[in-house]
Formats: structure tokens, C-alpha cells, sequence
């Protein structure tokens, strides 16, 4: 936790140092009107002395709420279309020619799975993929499933691993490519050490 | 004129449009107070705690259309708390008991409830209308009432509403008997709205004539919807994104190009700059432009846009256009009436985005110009005096410079001599809005200059009691004053009290009246309500060892003749 403080401190801000951005209160959200602290925000003298923070000022400048959230929607959705999609190529052994998916258009491995399904069609993927407990691992070392191929990702450093053992953030963080394999190759992936 | 039978009388009253003549006649004599009341089919509430709902459906059985306003205008910026009152309940109640032939209802800033919808919609057989602005407290389940159950419907216009959305697809609770749409506003709703069902409902309503779409509707949708709607006057865009150069890029300059009977543009939330292109076809014949709402589109896209748009009478934009937007506007938009800039980097570090030298060159090229809202960076005396001569029309002149007490960067002067150009040069001016650097010289000039002045809206500004009473003593027209942030106290609040029946309603926040100058003002005006709105920490025990002495945060006192009212929450204080 103490490296997060440190990291606050040297992180570059527009305000004064000392200052803190206060988060605009939201309709919905009573006591934010103190007189006390519209004092401390704004101690306007007209001449000098302007403090940069000027929008912390409740009410200020007068724009209706609804346009002022709007406007807010609008950056945080913005910030997520810029950040560029998680395209990592997709391999299947035996098909012609490699896909891309976007990691970021999908919520869970369920959803990443039925992509595939679709994207792969007339290759039989098997059943679906949910992030498995560590109970169901022996089931696939064993080959106990009916699966006939298993879906394997190459991770950051450069190691093929079986894809559904780590929550479904840290795999899409992490996963720098798919392959599909065959099913009797990767059983070779969960062998016990 | 009492030697005309009443029929007569009532002929003539008719021709009367304004609220307030047909006020004015029904104080004349009983005789044309009772053709007044029985006649009058358009009723107003400017402040819906001024009277009780029942005595208002009583006075005007034949009451067709109401409008009722609920919170003080301050609210809009979060200074009224959420659930300080306004609630719509007791007035459709009472409505729905007295007058079943409502066809008409236009809220604002009210707090409304799906039940209040559903009564609304089982209650009024030749319901035809529902306005809807600034309020809160439904949901797409109260839509989805009004759909399924006002047959007949004309007009469902939902302006800058909060809504929730619980996923109802109330746009498919239209029936395929309904056929009467003429205006449909949903631009505000944030969740999705079923498209084949709105594309089937514009299909089947061929008098629809003002459409305003929500963020969902892709452009596909709006293709189809134009291709079935051609006549429409008014609309407002859904996301206007396309993703390249597409088929559907195509097709919509196509439907542009049919829509010849276009006149009014909003939304464009998230249109990148060739699909404007797409609108050029119908620039030419625009009256009306909204694109306040479109943060992407850059200066260089809205003039070019705005260069085709001759006819234009009222234009809100972001303040991104920039002075030379600005000046584009003025040498393109010689009708120009409404001009609205709004500021687009709230935010922000203060990145100059509007100045003077814009307002001066609209005030040169427009010369109708009559109602602004402009939100700039800085302002000079110069200028406004420019202003004020170039353009003597104004009726509503709101200025906001973003910095608060922000002197004329020229000078280093206040700005009462720009404003007070104002006031003398508007004579008709209704609405004020000042900001910057203020003394109370500028009360001086609005007491004396401002006669028909009916509102007034003052932040940071003015030195001493003396700038409120300059205010209260000279605008006789005077209904609502909203004060924020200045040093007037006591003293100016209770020089001349008779003062305050004449007006609708004052708020004071953060100024230095204290709770022993409100207590004394209640104790002299039976007639207001004097309300102290006191959020500090939820605890209302401390009401009793408060000292007259203290100062009180936010006070806001109404005429009114319904006494008292019984929803105020516990943090309000009627005194």
C-alpha cells in the first residue's frame, strides 16, 4: 500500500501540488453543498490568487446536470474506444490459414469460445470452456472428456498454456496468441509435473 | 362592455393568448372572472407549491392543457438537493378526479413516478400530449404505460430527463392501432430501444412530423426510418457513426436529399466529420441547428456545415466553434435570432475557446439576434457596450464567463459599465444572466434601465446590500431573482418585503442572510413560504439551538396561497 502513496506523489497532475481533484457530485448525491467548502475551493479575491482547480465550485459554471453527465458518459466511453483492441492471432492445426480476434470484444471464456466455434466452423471445438476448478484438471490429463481439441494460448513469457485455469482478465492480459490443438497434443500441456 | 351578454365577453376573451391577460381580465369583475374560468382552456402553474392542485381543477373545469413548474431554476445545477419536493402525484391525482378531459400536460423540473404515469395514461381518454423536461423519478415502465394506454396520442416529447432504464421495451407498447403520432422525443433515454419497432411505428404514423432519436438507433436504422418518414420537420439524430465509406453512407445522403420538408437538426453525438456531409443537402433550408451536444466535431467541420446554413434562426453550439466559428456564423446567418455556446472542456484547464471578439462579431453580422447563452473565457466592457448598440433586441441575454469574478482583461475594470450598456440599450429584456467582475454599480443600472426585466440571475457579484435593494427597488416587472455567492444580507433582504408578493419566488445561497433575518421575513409575509434548505450532516435536531445570528446556506421563499406545504423532507425548514 505505501507504494501506492508514493506513486500519488510523484504522478503529474494539472492542479496545484497539494491539490486534489474533487469528483463532481452527481445529482443524486445530498450534502455536497457545504458552505465550507465552497470557501476553501474558491477563495476568489477577483484580483489575484486564482486557484487552478476553478471547476470545484458546486453548480459552477452553470451548465444543467444532465449535459455536465453527458458530457461525462461521453469521455469515459471515448477512453474506451481509443485504447486499441486486443488482436492476437488465432491458429487452428490442420486449417489453411490463421484468424485474428479481438480479446476485448468478449466478457468470459464462454463468449471467447463460441467465437471461435463460429469463426472455425466444421472443426468441432468441443465443449465449452469455463474457467475450471482445479478439480476438473485430471479429467483432461486424463483424456476423460470428449473433446477433440483444446484451445491453448502463448502467454507473455512465451509459455503455451491451457487456456481456462486463471480468471478470464488475467488470460486476456497476458495471452499473446491462440492455438487450437489437437486433442491428444495437449494433453501433453496438463500433465502433472 | 358589462352590457355585453357573456357570451359576448367570452367571444372576446378568447382572442386573449397570454396567461397573464386572461389573468388580468378574470380580476376585472365576478361576472368576467366566472366567463374567464369557465372558458379558459389553458392553464399555467408557474410554481406548483404557489396553489393547491384542487383549487386550480375547481377554478378551470374545462381545463384542457396545464403546465406546472416544480423546482427553482438553481436545481438544474445541483443545488437543490434530490428529494427537496416537486412531485407530480397530487396535481394528476386531482387532474384525474376534476378534469378526465385533459388532453394536454407540460412538466418541468417535477419529480414524476411510473404510478404517476400509469394514472395518467388510465385517466384521460383524449389524452393527446405529454412534455416532459428536467424531470426525474420514471422509468421506461412508465413509458411503457403511456404507449399501451393513450390511444390517440399526438405528442411524446421527453426533454433532458433523467430516466432509468429497466429494459422495457415500451417504444413496442405502441398498439397497431396507434396511427396519431405527430411528435416523438426519446433523444434522452439512455438504454436501448427496440429499432424494428420504431421503424414499423414511424411507418404507420404518417403525420409524424418532429422525431428525436436516443443514442441507440444506428445510422441503419435512421435510413430506414427516413425512408419512411420523408415529411419530417424536426429531427434529432441517433449516433450518426458509420464505420467508412459504406453503402449506408450512401443511402443516408440519399434519405437527406428526400427530406425536404426539414427545418430542425439536433443530436450528432458521436458523428465523425463526413457523415455531416451527409446533412448538406438540407443545410440550406434549416431554421433550426443543434449540435451542443457533439463534443467530436471539430471547428473546421461545424462552419463548414454552418457556412450552408442561410436560413438558420437559432444555433446552439459547443464552444469548440471558436471566435472564428463564430465570425463564419455571423457573415453566413443573417436570421439568426438564438445563439446558445456552451462550454465543452468543463473540466479542463481553460482552454480559450471563445472570447469577446466572438460575441462582438455576431452582434455586427446578426442583427436579430435576440436570445443568447454564451459561456466564454473573458469579456470586456468594450465589447458588451458594441453589443448592446449593435443588437437592441434582446429579450434574453445570459453571459457566463467561466472564471467567476473575472475583471475586463483590458482594463482590469469591473464590468458594470458593459452590462449596464446592456440594460439600457434591451429595452424589452426579460432575462438577465451577469457574470465577472461586479460592484454594485451594475445594480444601480439594472434598477434603473431593466423595466421589463423578469428575471435576474446574479453569482459572485456586487459589494454590499445596497447592489440587492438597487435591484429590488427599481425592476417593477421583477418574478424570479436567484442570487448565489454574494454579500447580501439581512438588511437587503428585508427593506421592502411588500416587494416579494409581486414576484414568483428569490433564492439565496451562500450569501450572508441569517437565520434571525428569514425568521423575520416569515413572521411579516404570511403569504410566502420562507424554506431553509439545511443539509448539514442529515441531523435536524440542531434546528432549535441554530442562533438567529447563524448564517443560512440556502434559502428560497415563494408566494403562495396553499399555506405550507406537507411533502418537505426533514432537511427543509419551513418557517
Amino acid at each position: 500500500m505505501e507504494d501506492h502513496d508514493n506513486l500519488k506523489a510523484t504522478e503529474l497532475t494539472l492542479g496545484l501540488p497539494g491539490t486534489d481533484a474533487i469528483e463532481k457530485p452527481t445529482p443524486a448525491a445530498p450534502n455536497v453543498n457545504k458552505r465550507s467548502k465552497e470557501e476553501e475551493c474558491c477563495g476568489f479575491t477577483g484580483s489575484s490568487g486564482r486557484p487552478a482547480a476553478k471547476a470545484q465550485v458546486v453548480g459552477w459554471p452553470p451548465v444543467r446536470s444532465y449535459r455536465m453527465n453527458s458530457f461525462r458518459e461521453r469521455k469515459t466511453e471515448k477512453k474506451e474506444e481509443d485504447s486499441t483492441g486486443i488482436y492476437v492471432k488465432v491458429s487452428m492445426d490442420g486449417a489453411p490459414y490463421l484468424r485474428k480476434v479481438d480479446l476485448g470484444v468478449y466478457n468470459s471464456y464462454e463468449d471467447l469460445t463460441e467465437a471461435l466455434d463460429a469463426m472455425f466452423k466444421g472443426f468441432s471445438l468441443g465443449k465449452r470452456i469455463t474457467q475450471r476448478q482445479a478439480h476438473d484438471l485430471h479429467r483432461v490429463a486424463e483424456g476423460g472428456d470428449e473433446s477433440e481439441h483444446a484451445i491453448t494460448y502463448e502467454d507473455k513469457d512465451g509459455d503455451w498454456m491451457l487456456v481456462g485455469d486463471v480468471p478470464w482478465e488475467m488470460f486476456v492480459s497476458s495471452c499473446k496468441r491462440l492455438r487450437i490443438m489437437k486433442g491428444c497434443e495437449a494433453r501433453g500441456l496438463t500433465s502433472s509435473p | 362592455m358589462t352590457y355585453f351578454p357573456e357570451e359576448v365577453v367570452e367571444h372576446i376573451v378568447d382572442f386573449l393568448g397570454s396567461h397573464g391577460d386572461r389573468n388580468a381580465v378574470s380580476t376585472v369583475c365576478k361576472a368576467w372572472y366566472q366567463v374567464d374560468r369557465l372558458s379558459r382552456r389553458s392553464v399555467f402553474v408557474g410554481n406548483c407549491y404557489a396553489i393547491r392542485p384542487e383549487r386550480v381543477v375547481t377554478r378551470f373545469p374545462e381545463m384542457k392543457s396545464l403546465t406546472v413548474k416544480g423546482k427553482p431554476h438553481f436545481a438544474d445545477f445541483n443545488l437543490v438537493p434530490y428529494d427537496w419536493g416537486g412531485f407530480a402525484q397530487p396535481w394528476i391525482e386531482a387532474v384525474a378526479r376534476g378534469c378526465p378531459g385533459l388532453e394536454e400536460l407540460r412538466l418541468k423540473r417535477m419529480v414524476v413516478t411510473d404510478d404517476d404515469l400509469e394514472l395518467l395514461a388510465r385517466s384521460f381518454p383524449n389524452f393527446k400530449s405529454l412534455v416532459l423536461v428536467s424531470c426525474e423519478g420514471f422509468s421506461s415502465d412508465g413509458l411503457a404505460a403511456i404507449a399501451t394506454y393513450c390511444r390517440g396520442l399526438r405528442e411524446l416529447d421527453l426533454q433532458e430527463n433523467e430516466v432509468e432504464d429497466h429494459g422495457r421495451q415500451w417504444l413496442s407498447c405502441f398498439p397497431d392501432s396507434c396511427t396519431s403520432l405527430v411528435s416523438l422525443n426519446f433523444a434522452c433515454l439512455k438504454g436501448e430501444v427496440n429499432a424494428s419497432a420504431l421503424e414499423r411505428l414511424v411507418a404507420r404514423c404518417p403525420n409524424l412530423r418532429s422525431l428525436k432519436l436516443n443514442h441507440s438507433i444506428s445510422v441503419e436504422s435512421l435510413n430506414k426510418i427516413l425512408a419512411r418518414a420523408p415529411h419530417l420537420v424536426d429531427l434529432g439524430t441517433g449516433s450518426f457513426t458509420i464505420d467508412n465509406r459504406s453503402e449506408t453512407y450512401r443511402r443516408l445522403i440519399n434519405s437527406f436529399f428526400k427530406c425536404k420538408s426539414l427545418r430542425s437538426l439536433s443530436g450528432f453525438w458521436d458523428a465523425s466529420p463526413f457523415c455531416l456531409q451527409a446533412v448538406y443537402p438540407v443545410c440550406t433550408n434549416l431554421t433550426v441547428l443543434n449540435l451542443s451536444y457533439a463534443p467530436a466535431i471539430q471547428s473546421a467541420d461545424l462552419t463548414k456545415l454552418i457556412g450552408l446554413c442561410f436560413k438558420l434562426q437559432k444555433l446552439w453550439v459547443l464552444d469548440c466553434i471558436g471566435d472564428k466559428g463564430l465570425a463564419v456564423v455571423a457573415s453566413t446567418c443573417k436570421e439568426l435570432q438564438e445563439l446558445r455556446v456552451f462550454p465543452s472542456d468543463i473540466y479542463g484547464a481553460g482552454i480559450t475557446a471563445v472570447t469577446e471578439e466572438g460575441l462582438v462579431a455576431i452582434s455586427s453580422g446578426c442583427p436579430k439576434l435576440n436570445s443568447l447563452l454564451y459561456f466564454c473565457y473573458q469579456m470586456t466592457n468594450s465589447a458588451l457596450t458594441t453589443v448592446a448598440k449593435n443588437c437592441p433586441h434582446f429579450t434574453r441575454f445570459r453571459l457566463c464567463i467561466l472564471e467567476p469574478e473575472k475583471p475586463d482583461p483590458v482594463t482590469n475594470q469591473p464590468l458594470d459599465e458593459g452590462f449596464g450598456a446592456i440594460v439600457r440599450s434591451c429595452k424589452n429584456l426579460r432575462r438577465l444572466s451577469v457574470s465577472g467582475l461586479l460592484t454594485d454599480q451594475v445594480f444601480l443600472y439594472i434598477g434603473m434601465y431593466a423595466e421589463r426585466l423578469e428575471m435576474l440571475s446574479i453569482a459572485f457579484a456586487g459589494d454590499s446590500d445596497k447592489g440587492m435593494v438597487y435591484v429590488l427597488n427599481g425592476c417593477k416587472n421583477l418574478r424570479k431573482l436567484e442570487i448565489r455567492d454574494c454579500p447580501f444580507g439581512d438588511a437587503a433582504l428585508l427593506k421592502d418585503v411588500a416587494k416579494y408578493e409581486t414576484m414568483r419566488s428569490l433564492w439565496m445561497s451562500s450569501c450572508d442572510v441569517t437565520l434571525g433575518g428569514c425568521k423575520a421575513l416569515a413572521a411579516k409575509m404570511p403569504r410566502l413560504n420562507v424554506e431553509i434548505i439545511n443539509e448539514n450532516d442529515g441531523t435536524c435536531e440542531s434546528k432549535e439551538n441554530l442562533s438567529d445570528l447563524h448564517k443560512v446556506e440556502k434559502m428560497y421563499f415563494y408566494r403562495t396561497v396553499a399555506g405550507p406545504r406537507n411533502d418537505a423532507p426533514d432537511f427543509v425548514w419551513t418557517l
